[in-house]
């Protein structure tokens, strides 16, 4: 009985809030977001035994009555896990100390030395405008905003667009502007000069934790000073042209000049000697400017139920690293409401000048090195497959999933002593799940 | 070798121009085309997502738009 009032009640309730408020608030509601289209995602990276990563995306654009476009993106994201520290691997347990200074870890002998502590919540935001003008003109505004613990950036960047030949043919010349300033955590190291390690004394304690002990004269933040910051230019022309009824293919020049500082503040080298023990270890340090270019062409044909979407893309830079990176996308449609999409996608690129697996002992300090294998010679692959459903309210999901490896390769460095029996170029692989809701 | 460059990009960019005028399709042959999934930056959302993976695994980022940054991506 009592239940049965209730339920007379939140319907009486309903119906009265209904008939105030609900259905003229509904309707304008819905006339408010007639224009918009949301396009939503959550994203899972996992490395294994690695850094994993979450990353939701809401993204929102309006079209207006004149065909301008405002679109406005959140993305936010939180890494955990363990990044290779650069230091070699050694035939016994080495001990390195955290980046805040406070604290040291140990790496098991034969181990490649991970560093275990990266922990970071990132929030950008973005936003543009696009606006047509005299017909078969567009101009783009846009502007970026993306903040950590450890780094901020800012960017702005124009576009303009122009249509020639009813519209087969477009023209697109852009610039971009980007200012990214470091905190690293614990102050930033100077270039090359000696990580100060702890002495590993056990976990013979209450929690069973790691102990470390220091040298007497040790300071925190010795050899350390305070944030850097670093600029990026981008200009980047195109053509976009149609070829026939079911193909249009776009080609991309882009040059990027950045100047500052580009070195990883965590990253690490091992200097051995001719056995290949490590006999000291240092902080990387990367030049502080570069310029690269970069030529980008992609095609899409239409088939009668589906699309084939391949593009190419070549880079070189004055870092000496040339890539290749092929992407490839083939969409069948099944049936009006159902796709399926496996995606392929190989890179490959060549060392850096600087890049140094470890030092020689023997050898002159060199003025630039790092040992992070994302600049060394390394190919990778990427398989995925996507599955799409339209639903009857005209809102889409997809899930995709996708498996990615990255090879590392020796760019023709020796390997003394015992470097030469442990695996300093190991595997990085990652699986990718990836849930989209567009409405 | 920047020169030899910019003159091969500004005879690819003629050529490219000179030979857009005879290429394309009348208006009223826009069916396929004129599909979201032909649109260049259909599924924006996952390029936007792979391009940050990449971006932070890789020494290459951009081609498809600029090649900005905007984290530490350790």
């Amino acid at each position: 009985m009592q239940l049965k009032n209730k339920g007379t009640v939140a319907t009486a309730l309903a119906g009265a809030a209904c008939a105030l408020l609900g259905s003229p608030a509904a309707q304008a509601e819905e006339e408010m977001l007639k224009d918009w289209q949301f396009d939503t995602a959550i994203l899972y990276y996992g490395e294994t035994d690695r850094v994993s990563l979450a990353e939701g995306v809401i993204n929102a654009t309006k079209t207006n009555d004149d065909d301008s476009i405002f679109n406005v993106k959140l993305v936010l994201d939180t890494l955990t896990g363990a990044s290779a520290n650069g230091a070699v691997a050694q035939p016994y347990a080495q001990t390195f100390s955290r980046p805040s200074g406070k604290d040291g870890y140990v790496v098991k002998a034969g181990e490649t030395p991970l560093d275990d502590t990266f922990r970071d919540t990132r929030v950008q935001v973005s936003s543009s405008w696009m606006q047509p003008f005299a017909d078969t003109w567009r101009a783009t505004g846009a502007v970026n905003v993306s903040n950590e613990y450890d780094y901020m950036s800012l960017g702005l960047s124009g576009l303009l667009e122009k249509d020639l030949f009813m519209r087969n043919t477009t023209l697109s010349a852009g610039l971009s502007f980007q200012f990214d300033s470091i905190d690293p955590v614990g102050g930033t190291p100077g270039a090359l000069t000696s990580m100060l390690t702890p002495t590993y004394i056990g976990d013979d304690n209450e929690e069973g934790e790691d102990e470390f002990e220091w040298d007497d004269d040790y300071e925190e933040g010795d050899n350390k000073t305070g944030s850097e910051s670093k600029t990026t230019t981008d200009l980047l022309v195109g053509v976009t042209q149609v070829i026939n009824r079911r193909m249009l293919m776009q080609f991309n020049y882009g040059l990027s000049v950045v100047d500052g500082y580009m070195t990883d503040p965590y990253k690490l080298l091992s200097v051995v000697d001719n056995a290949g023990i490590t006999q000291d270890v240092v902080y990387e340090g990367r030049p502080d400017s570069r310029t690269k270019h970069s030529f980008f062409v992609q095609t899409k044909y239409a088939l009668d139920s589906g699309v084939v979407d391949v593009s190419y893309r070549y880079a070189t830079d004055d870092w000496e690293i040339d890539s290749h990176t092929i992407d490839s996308r083939f969409r069948f449609n099944l049936g009006d409401n159902n796709y399926i999409q496996p995606h392929l996608r190989y890179y490959q690129q060549s060392a850096a000048e600087f890049y140094r697996p470890f030092l020689n002992q023997a050898d002159p300090l060199p003025m630039y090195a790092s040992a992070d294998y994302r600049v060394g010679e390394m190919t990778a692959y990427t398989l995925g497959l996507k599955y799409g459903h339209k639903m009857e309210n005209g809102h889409e999901w997809a899930v995709r999933a996708e498996y990615y490896q990255q090879d590392p390769k020796n760019a023709g460095f020796d390997e003394p002593g015992v470097l030469a029996d442990l695996d300093l170029y190991p595997s990085v692989k990652a699986v990718i799940l990836q849930f989209n809701y567009h409405f | 070798m920047k020169r030899k460059l910019l003159a091969i990009l500004a005879v690819a960019g003629v050529l490219q121009l000179s030979g857009c005028a005879s290429l394309g399709v009348q208006p009223w042959e826009r069916d396929l085309l004129a599909k979201d999934e032909m649109a260049l930056g259909a599924e924006g959302v996952d390029l936007g997502l792979d391009d940050h993976i990449y971006f932070s695994k890789e020494a290459t980022s951009g081609g498809r738009s600029f090649a900005g940054g905007g984290c530490g991506c350790n």
